[in-house]
C-alpha cells in the first residue's frame, strides 16, 4: 500500500498516512486530486479505480471516505477488507466510532493504523491483538498523564 | 526549581491542547487562516520553553495542522526534541509527527540515527515498537544502511510484538539498502516458522513482496509455503500465499498439479468462513464488505491453472458450478469464466441446464447478457465439439430468445444460422423451430427497445426461406412472414424476409404443380401480389430494391399461370444450388499466380512525406502485414509455426475437425486423400440422451416420443426398416457403446459440412500428420524451445513416459535424477529428433552450469550451438535449486534410422552448497529405439490397400506366444508404444500403419490367435522393419 487518506464528504482530511516519503507539496497535490475525484464519484459506482499507474481502493463510511493507493499487482479486495478492518477497530477503541472521534483524538486513531499497518503492509490480522497493544501504550501514557494529574491537582490548590 | 515547574503549569494552564485547537478552527470557519497563524505564533512561543510536556503539546498540535496543509518543515528540530523525550507519552507523539512530516529531503534526519538506536534497544518493547514504526514511514538508505543491524538483532526479539515490527520493516530496509537482503534472509526465512502467527504472516508478507520482484530466486522456498498453505488457517496469510504461488507458477509449471487440491480445500471451507463472517459482522455496515476475497481469488487461480492442467480442474465442477449461486457478481462471472474450460460432452447438457435456470433468475440485463454469451460460447466451443445433440442446443438457443432486453439477439441469430447450415441432419428440426418463432414473430419483436432480440428473426426467415422443403407448412410460414407486422422491423430484417418470401414461394409452387393444384398455386401468386407492395413502400432501400424487382416477377409468374404454363422448374431454379459456409481463411489458401509479384509498386511509389494516415485503415493494416510477412519471413514463420502447433493441439482433441489431407505428399504424391474433403460421416460415440432435461417442454416431448417411437420400432423390426424422418437410424457397429444407452439410438447422425475451401488450395503444412487420439500430447507451452529447433518443426510428442526402456540413465549419483524424457521426430526435418530430458535435483546442493555431452557416433550427432566443436558439451539453458525439477531438450541429427543406436554421454555439473562448490559429473547411455524415429500419422484403408499392392515393400513377420490381454487393449499398446494408427480392424485383425521421419512407411497386419498374437509387416526398409519388429516382439512380451 502507498498511502491511506480519510477525508469527510466536505472534503476536508481527516487523516493521512504516507508509506512512501514523497515531499510535502507532492503529498498536498496527490490529495487535493484523489479528493477530488473520489467525491465526484456517485454513491452505485465501483469502488476501484486507476488512477495514474495505481489503483485507488475507497470505501464510504457514513460521512467519512477510507481511501487506499495500491499498486497495480496488489489485490482490490484484500484492501477493501483492510480499511474494513481498521474501521472495526476504530469502531471497538472508540466505542461506535464517528468522525468527530477520529477528529479529536486523531493522533489516537494514527497510533491504531500503526499497530496495524506498518510500511504499507498488514502487520498484525488479529483485532484483539492491536487493541491489546495500544491499551498498553496507552497505559503506559497513563504514566505521563499522571503528571497532567498532578498539574490538574495543582491548578486547583491555591497558593 | 519547584517554583519553575509551578510556573510552567501555570503558564500551561492557558495554552491550548489539541482538542481546544480543534474545536477553535471549527469555530473560525470564516476566518480560519487568521486563527491559525494565530495558532502558529503561540505554538512557536510553546516550542521555546523549557518544558517537554509543554513541546510536546506543542508538536502534536503542529501534526494537526500539518493534516490541514501547512507547511511545519520549520518545526523539524523540536520534533526530534520530542522524539528524545524519556517519556512514552511524548515519544509517541514525536515520533508520529516525524512519520508525518519527515521525508528523504529533510535535512534533520540524520540526527535522528542514535536516537533511533537507542530507542531501538529500550527495555520497554512500546518505546522500541514506536520506534520501528516512526521508522516504516522514513526511513532513507543512510538510515537503512546504519540500522540494519540492529533491527536484524530484533528480528529475534523475545517479544513476538518487536519481531513482527522488525520483520515487516525490514522489507522496507530491503528496499532501500538492498545489501542487507542477503544477511538477512536466513534469519527471514527462520521466522516463516515462528511460533507466534503474527510473525509468521509478517515474514509470508515480506516474502511474497520481495518474491513479486523476483520470483526466480524464491522457488526454492515453494515446499516451505505449500506447508503453511494447507496448515495454516489465517486468511491473509493464506492470500498472500496464494498470490506468491501466483507469481511461483510460471516458472515452475509442476506446482499447479499440486496446488489445486489444497485450492478446493480453501473453496470448501470458505462458504463455511463466509456464513460465520456474515453472521458476525457488524450489523450497521453494508453486507458487501463482508465478501471475503478467497473465494474470487480461489477462482481466479484456478482459471489459471485451467490453461495448463485443464484434467485437474474439471475435477472439480460441482464446485465451481456451486459458486454459481455465491450473492457476489464478481465470482459469479468468475466461475463463469471456469465453466468455459470445464465443459465436456458429458456435463454439457447439465451445466447449460444450470446456466439457464440462472438467467431465468439473474436480475439486471449485463449479467443475463454475460450469462447469454457464456452459453453460447460454452456450447460453440472448438467447432461444437461438446455438443452431442444439436435438436437439444436448437431448443436452447430458442429458448434463449424468449429473454427480454438481451443486446446479443445477433449471436444468437449467427449461432442459429451457422448450425444449420452445418449440421445437414438438423435441419429439419431446426426448421419446424424457426417457423414457429416466425409464428410468433410478434411476441419477439412487440415493443421496439427489445429490438436486440429480433435479430433471432433474421436468422429464422433465413432457414425457413433456404430449407423451405423441410417446412411442414410453408403456407402458414409464408403468411406469417407477410404480415403487416413485419415492416416494423429493422431494414436488413425486412430485406432478409422478402428475398426468403420468394424461396418460400418457389418452393411452394413447386408442390402445388406436382400436385396438380394450380388454383392453389395462382392463389399463392395471388397473396404474393397483394402483400409484397407494403414492402415496397419501405423507407428501407434495400427492402424497397428487393421487394419491387420481386413484385414485378410475380406479377410475370402470374401472367404465365393465368395461361397455365408451368413455372415452378423455373422459379426454382432461381434458387438452386445450396449455399455453404465459406472458411475466414480460404482466401490465404488460394495461391498467387504465377508472375503475380504482390510487391511490385503498380505505380510509382508515393514520396515519404505522404502520411500514410491518409488511407483507410484497414488497408493500410493489411499492406502492413503483406509486407511484414515478405520482409520478415523468419519472424513471420515462427508466429505460423506457434499457431499451427496451438491449433493442432485444438484439432487433435476435436472429431468434427476435418483434417484436410491425412496422407504424406512429400515423397509419395500420389497417395490419395484430399478427395476426402469436404464432407465427413460423423459417428458419434457417445449417445444422444438428455437425462431429466427440461430444457424446453417441447424438446422432452419431443425426445420421448422419439424414445417411444424406437421401441415400438424395435418391436416389429422387421415390419418397417426404417424410419421416415432418418430418425431412430440405426447406429453404425463398431462403435464403442456405452452401458445404459446401447438401445438409445442417437437423435440424428450429424455431419458437419466444413467451411468451403478453394478447390486448389494449398495443403497447410504440417498437417499430413495428425496425431491420433493415443498420442499424448505434451503440453507445449511448458517445454522450453531449443534454440536449434526450426521454428517450422511441428512437433509430435512420439512417446511419453513409460516408454519400455527407450533411454538408460546411468543413476550412479544421487544428486541428479533424469526422470522422463521422450524422443521427438518432425516430419518436416526428417534427420531430426528432439530428445527431451527431465532433470530433477534431488540433493540439498544448488545446481548450475549444465552441461550435456555425448560421444557423437557416425550416425547420430548431438547438434550443437554453431562454432563449437565436437567435444564441447552442450548447456542446460537453466539451473536447479535444491528438489526443483526442469525440462531440457536437446536435438540430435540422425543419418541412417533403420537401426537402433545407443550413445555415451555425460552431465556435468556444479553442485554448490554450504561447504562450497564440487564439480561433478553424471554418465548416462541414451538409447534410440527405432520406435522412437516413427510419427503416428493415420492412413486412410485405401491409400493403404495401394501402399500394399504398389509391391516395393519389403516383408517380415513375427510371432509372441502366451498372450492374455484383449485385442483391442493390445492394439492400443502398439499404438501408444510404437506410434502406429490403426487403419482398419476386422474382428481379431488390424491393419496399422506408421511412417517415420525419412519418409519410410510401414504397415503391420496383427492377428491375433487364441493365445497368440502374429504380427506381418511391411515397410520400404527391410532392416528398420526387422527392427521395428524386434521391438514390438519385446513390448507384447510383456503383455
Amino acid at each position: 500500500m502507498q498511502f491511506m487518506l480519510l477525508f469527510s464528504r466536505q472534503g476536508k482530511l481527516r487523516l493521512q498516512k504516507w508509506y512512501v516519503p514523497l515531499s510535502d507539496k507532492e503529498k498536498k497535490k496527490i490529495t487535493r486530486e484523489l479528493v477530488q475525484t473520489v467525491l465526484a464519484r456517485k454513491p452505485k459506482m465501483c469502488s476501484f479505480l486507476e488512477w495514474r499507474d495505481l489503483k485507488i481502493v475507497y470505501k464510504r463510511y457514513a460521512s467519512l471516505y477510507f481511501c487506499c493507493a495500491i499498486e497495480d499487482q496488489d489485490n482490490e479486495l484484500i484492501t477493501l477488507e483492510i480499511i474494513h478492518r481498521y474501521v472495526e477497530l476504530l469502531d471497538k477503541y472508540f466505542g461506535s466510532v464517528c468522525e468527530l472521534d477520529i477528529i479529536f483524538n486523531f493522533e489516537k486513531a494514527y497510533f491504531i493504523l500503526d499497530e496495524f499497518l506498518l510500511g504499507g503492509e498488514v502487520q498484525e490480522t488479529s483485532k484483539k491483538n492491536v487493541l491489546k497493544a495500544i491499551e498498553q501504550a496507552d497505559l503506559l501514557q497513563e504514566g505521563g498523564a499522571e503528571a497532567e494529574g498532578e498539574r490538574e491537582s495543582l491548578k486547583q490548590t491555591p497558593y | 526549581m519547584a517554583l519553575k515547574m509551578v510556573k510552567g503549569s501555570i503558564d500551561r494552564m492557558f495554552d491550548k491542547n489539541l482538542q481546544d485547537l480543534v474545536r477553535g478552527i471549527r469555530n473560525h470557519k470564516e476566518d480560519e487562516a487568521k486563527y491559525i497563524s494565530q495558532c502558529i505564533d503561540e505554538i512557536k512561543q510553546e516550542l521555546k520553553q523549557d518544558n517537554i510536556a509543554v513541546k510536546a503539546n506543542a508538536v502534536c498540535k503542529l501534526t494537526y495542522l500539518q493534516m490541514l496543509g501547512y507547511d511545519i518543515s520549520w518545526a523539524a528540530f523540536n520534533i526530534i526534541e520530542v522524539m528524545s523525550a524519556s517519556k512514552f507519552t511524548f515519544k509517541r507523539i514525536g515520533y508520529l509527527a516525524a512519520s508525518q512530516c519527515f521525508h528523504e529531503g529533510t535535512d534533520v534526519i540524520m540526527l535522528t540515527t542514535n536516537q533511533i538506536r537507542k530507542d531501538l534497544s529500550s527495555p520497554s518493547q512500546y518505546d522500541t515498537g514506536v520506534a520501528l514504526t516512526g521508522l516504516s514511514c522514513f526511513v532513507t538508505p543512510d538510515l537503512a544502511r546504519d540500522l540494519a543491524n540492529d533491527i536484524m538483532t530484533l528480528m529475534s526479539h523475545t517479544k513476538p510484538y518487536i519481531r513482527k515490527k522488525a520483520v515487516l520493516i525490514m522489507y522496507k530496509v530491503f528496499l532501500k539498502y538492498p545489501e542487507s537482503l542477503r544477511p538477512a534472509f536466513p534469519r527471514l526465512k527462520e521466522k516463516l516458522e515462528d511460533p507466534d502467527p503474527g510473525v509468521q504472516s509478517a515474514a509470508v508478507n515480506v516474502i511474497c513482496e520481495l518474491a513479486r520482484r523476483n520470483p526466480k530466486n524464491y522457488l526454492s522456498l515453494a515446499p516451505l509455503f505449500f506447508k503453511l498453505m494447507t496448515s495454516s488457517t489465517n486468511n491473509w496469510v493464506l492470500i498472500k500465499i496464494i498470490k506468491l504461488f501466483g507469481a511461483l507458477t510460471p516458472l515452475e509449471p509442476r506446482l499447479g498439479k499440486k496446488l489445486i487440491e489444497p485450492l478446493t480445500n480453501l473453496i470448501h471451507r470458505f462458504s463455511v468462513s463466509v456464513l460465520i463472517s456474515l453472521s458476525s459482522g457488524m450489523p450497521n455496515h453494508s453486507a458487501s464488505i463482508q465478501v471475503c476475497p478467497l473465494k474470487y481469488l480461489g477462482l481466479l487461480a484456478m482459471s489459471k491453472i485451467l490453461r495448463t492442467h485443464p484434467k485437474s480442474v474439471q475435477a472439480h465442477k460441482d464446485l465451481v458450478l456451486q459458486c454459481l449461486d455465491d450473492k457476489d457478481e464478481s465470482i459469479r462471472l468468475r466461475a463463469l469464466d471456469l465453466l468455459y474450460g470445464m465443459v465436456s460432452k458429458k456435463n454439457l447438457v447439465e451445466i447449460v441446464k444450470k446456466l439457464m435456470s440462472h438467467v431465468d433468475k439473474a436480475e439486471g440485463t449485463t449479467y443475463r447478457d454475460e450469462l447469454l454469451t457464456k452459453i453460447i460460447d460454452i456450447c460453440s466451443q472448438c467447432n461444437y465439439q461438446h455438443i452431442t445433440n444439436f435438436q437439444w442446443y436448437i431448443s436452447v438457443l430458442v429458448e434463449l430468445t424468449r429473454l427480454e432486453g438481451t443486446r446479443h439477439g445477433h449471436l444468437i441469430a449467427a449461432q442459429m444460422l451457422d448450425v444449420a447450415i452445418r449440421v445437414k441432419a438438423i435441419r429439419k428440426f431446426a426448421v419446424s423451430q424457426m417457423s414457429a418463432l416466425l409464428d410468433s414473430a410478434h411476441l419477439v419483436a412487440s415493443s421496439t427497445q427489445r429490438n436486440g432480440i429480433c435479430e433471432v428473426l433474421y436468422a429464422a426467415a433465413w432457414i425457413c426461406g433456404e430449407f423451405s422443403e423441410h417446412l411442414q407448412e410453408p403456407h402458414q410460414t409464408l403468411e406469417a412472414m407477410l404480415r403487416p407486422k413485419v415492416t416494423t422491423l429493422p431494414g436488413h430484417i425486412q430485406a432478409v424476409y422478402v428475398q426468403n418470401v420468394v424461396k418460400l414461394y418457389a418452393s411452394i409452387l413447386q408442390q402445388k404443380e406436382q400436385a396438380a393444384e394450380p388454383e392453389a398455386a395462382q392463389e399463392v401468386t395471388q397473396l404474393m401480389v397483394d402483400r409484397l407492395p407494403q414492402f415496397v413502400q419501405s423507407a428501407d432501400l434495400e427492402v424497397q430494391e428487393r421487394a419491387s424487382c420481386i413484385l414485378q416477377l410475380v406479377k410475370h409468374i402470374q401472367k404465365l399461370q393465368a395461361k397455365d404454363v408451368p413455372v415452378a422448374e423455373e422459379v426454382s431454379a432461381l434458387f438452386a444450388g445450396e449455399l455453404n459456409p465459406v472458411a475466414p481463411k480460404a482466401q490465404k489458401k488460394v495461391p498467387v499466380p504465377e508472375g503475380l509479384d504482390l510487391d511490385a509498386w503498380i505505380n510509382e511509389p508515393p514520396s515519404d512525406s505522404e502520411s500514410e494516415d491518409e488511407k483507410p485503415k484497414a488497408i493500410f493494416h493489411d499492406e502492413e502485414q503483406r509486407q511484414a510477412k515478405q520482409r520478415q519471413p523468419e519472424a513471420d514463420e515462427e508466429e505460423l509455426a506457434r499457431r499451427r502447433e496451438a491449433r493442432k493441439q485444438e484439432q487433435a482433441n476435436n472429431p468434427f475437425y476435418i483434417k484436410s489431407s491425412p496422407s504424406p505428399q512429400k515423397r509419395y504424391q500420389d497417395v490419395p486423400g484430399v478427395e476426402h474433403i469436404p464432407v465427413v460421416q460423423i459417428d458419434l460415440s457417445v449417445p444422444l440422451k438428455v437425462p431429466g432435461m427440461p430444457m424446453s417442454d417441447q424438446y422432452v416431448k419431443l425426445e420421448e416420443e422419439r424414445r417411444h417411437r424406437q421401441r415400438l420400432e424395435r418391436d416389429k423390426k422387421r415390419k418397417k426398416k426404417k424410419d421416415k424422418d432418418k430418425k431412430g437410424k440405426p447406429r453404425r457397429h463398431g462403435s464403442l457403446h456405452t452401458e445404459s444407452d446401447d438401445d438409445l439410438a442417437p437423435a440424428q447422425q450429424v455431419d458437419i459440412v466444413t467451411e468451403e475451401m478453394p478447390e486448389n488450395a494449398l495443403p497447410t503444412r504440417g498437417s499430413p500428420c495428425s496425431p491420433s487420439p493415443h498420442v499424448l500430447q505434451v503440453p507445449v507451452s511448458t517445454l522450453c524451445d531449443p534454440p536449434t529447433l526450426p521454428p517450422e518443426a511441428v512437433r509430435l510428442c512420439t512417446s511419453v513416459t513409460g516408454t519400455p526402456e527407450p533411454l538408460v540413465w546411468g543413476q550412479a549419483n544421487p544428486d541428479l535424477a533424469l526422470q522422463t524424457y521422450d524422443i521427438q521426430g518432425s516430419l518436416q526435418k526428417d534427420s531430426q529428433v528432439t530428445v527431451s530430458v527431465v532433470l530433477e535435483n534431488q540433493s540439498s546442493s544448488f545446481l548450475k552450469n549444465m552441461e550435456l555431452n555425448v560421444l557423437d557416433s557416425l550416425n547420430t550427432k548431438l547438434a550443437r550451438p554453431e562454432g563449437s566443436s565436437v567435444h564441447d558439451g552442450v548447456p542446460v539453458p537453466f539451473q536447479l535449486p535444491p528438489g526443483i525439477s526442469n525440462e531440457a531438450q536437446f536435438v540430435f541429427t540422425i543419418q541412417s534410422i533403420v537401426m537402433a543406436q545407443k550413445l555415451k554421454g555425460t552431465l556435468s555439473f556444479i553442485a554448490k552448497n554450504d561447504e562450497g562448490s564440487t564439480h561433478e559429473k553424471l554418465d548416462f547411455k541414451l538409447h534410440f529405439s527405432c520406435t522412437s524415429y516413427l510419427v503416428t500419422t493415420p492412413c486412410y484403408s485405401d491409400a493403404f490397400a495401394k501402399l500394399l499392392e504398389s509391391g516395393d515393400l519389403s516383408m517380415s513377420s513375427i510371432k509372441v506366444d502366451g498372450i492374455s490381454m484383449s485385442f483391442q487393449n493390445l492394439l492400443a499398446k502398439i499404438c501408444f508404444h510404437h506410434h502406429f494408427s490403426v487403419v482398419e480392424r476386422v474382428d481379431s485383425c488390424a491393419s496399422m500403419y506408421s511412417r517415420s521421419i525419412q519418409g519410410h512407411h510401414v504397415c503391420l497386419l496383427v492377428k491375433k490367435g487364441e493365445k497368440s498374437v502374429s504380427v506381418d509387416g511391411k515397410c520400404s526398409d527391410s532392416t528398420l522393419l526387422s527392427n521395428l519388429l524386434e521391438e514390438m516382439k519385446a513390448t507384447l512380451a510383456k503383455c
